[in-house]
């Protein structure tokens, strides 16, 4: 597979690397000339020093040859006009391009970009992830010391099983609503918590140890 | 008629008052304050500090319902970025972007944005002011007809291979 690589930065370094060894034939595409000459003496002469923006740079690095064109500048517009340049003028099959703003990724796909890579996204979901289920997530603040909170309840809560009236919340604080099976729903007093519902709440902030409580379980001891 | 500017630099800005001056709403958007120092005293329009590769930036300075967008700040992409947000997300019916690459210009004149060449443009003038015959090459390529045919589809690609 020729695997055309447009941007010498840490991204693209390494994927040029990775994808050599692996036994691809690649050329990697860097315009700052004192980067190439870097890259070029650790890898060998597989780079280019030319700006891969360029059609006429394109056609010389062997566009018109390539099963895939990886853009993973820095900047979005660069890596847009790469693979539109590589799709719509060199024909190449695939097209992969690196998106720093999320907000881009829904203009890149529809102009026809193949793969989208996006950082910024990985990491979001992956923090997303690992925010700890028992803990209470805090939404907004919506206003001083009033707070938004959700609880995720797990088997383990004392609310499953238990109505909102037999909770009995301390005053300063209300379950706004309720999301099971991905539907958020109204809580009465008589509405039944079950292990998965993830449970809405409005409070101050000294009552969030007894939300806390109820909700996931007693605070672990430090 | 309304139109957006995007890069307030000596073409843009010129440009901005010379709308401004003959009756047009104009907005006109950059990422530095100070090159707004380029519009004179009179500019009537709206200058606004705001990335113009940003969609909800350039919502928010008012795009939407512009009957213009002319993306003319110094980078060939960020133009191009700009002009097909302009017209695939805000359905602008003229759209032109500055693009100084000449195989750029063609290329995304093929894919529906029009394009102004400074390059070719410069090179046909001073041709031309040596009496000498011009380059081939149009400086200035009219989109693809302006109907939002979204890029990538059968009668944009069908262009663009050509």
């Amino acid at each position: 597979m020729f695997v055309l690589v447009v941007g010498g930065g840490k991204v693209g370094y390494y994927l040029t690397r990775e994808l050599s060894e692996s036994g691809h034939e690649v050329v990697l595409m860097e315009k700052d000339r004192g980067r190439a000459d870097q890259i070029a003496d650790e890898i060998g002469s597989i780079v280019v020093a030319k700006d891969g923006c360029e059609g006429s740079a394109l056609a010389d690095a062997g566009a018109n040859r390539a099963d895939v064109v990886a853009a993973v500048t820095g900047d979005d517009e660069d890596n847009l006009v790469i693979c539109q340049m590589a799709k719509h003028h060199f024909a190449v099959p695939k097209t992969i391009a690196r998106v720093n703003n999320p907000k881009n990724e829904p203009l890149f796909k529809h102009l026809g970009v193949d793969e989208l890579i996006s950082p910024t996204r990985m990491i979001l979901g992956s923090i997303e992830q690992d925010i700890p289920v028992h803990e209470l997530l805090h939404l907004a603040p919506l206003s001083h010391e009033f707070e938004l909170v959700e609880a995720q309840l797990t088997v383990e809560s004392p609310a499953v099983g238990r109505t909102l009236l037999q909770l009995q919340l301390p005053s300063g604080c209300s379950v706004v609503a309720l999301v099971r099976d991905e539907i958020a729903q109204a809580v009465g007093p008589d509405t039944v918590f079950r292990a998965g519902d993830k449970v809405i709440a409005a409070g101050r902030a000294e009552c969030e140890p007894a939300l806390h409580g109820m909700l996931i379980g007693a605070l672990p001891v430090a | 008629m309304k139109a957006v500017i995007v890069g307030c630099g000596r073409v843009g800005g010129f440009l901005a008052s010379a709308l401004d001056a003959t009756g047009h709403d104009v907005i006109i958007i950059d990422l530095l304050t100070r090159a707004f120092d380029r519009l004179p005293a009179t500019f009537g329009g709206e200058a606004v500090r705001a990335d113009g590769t940003d969609e909800e930036a350039l919502r928010r300075a008012g795009a939407d319902g512009a009957d213009f967008f002319l993306a003319l700040t110094e980078g060939d992409n960020r133009n191009i970025m700009a002009a097909q947000l302009a017209r695939e997300a805000f359905g602008i019916g003229t759209v032109y972007a500055k693009v100084n690459d000449p195989m750029r210009a063609q290329a995304y004149a093929e894919l529906g944005i029009g394009t102004v060449c400074r390059t070719t443009m410069m090179v046909d003038a001073l041709l031309g002011a040596m009496k000498l015959p011009s380059g081939s090459e149009p400086s200035v390529r009219p989109g693809a007809d302006h109907d939002h045919a979204p890029i990538g589809t059968a009668a944009a690609t069908g262009h663009g291979e050509a």
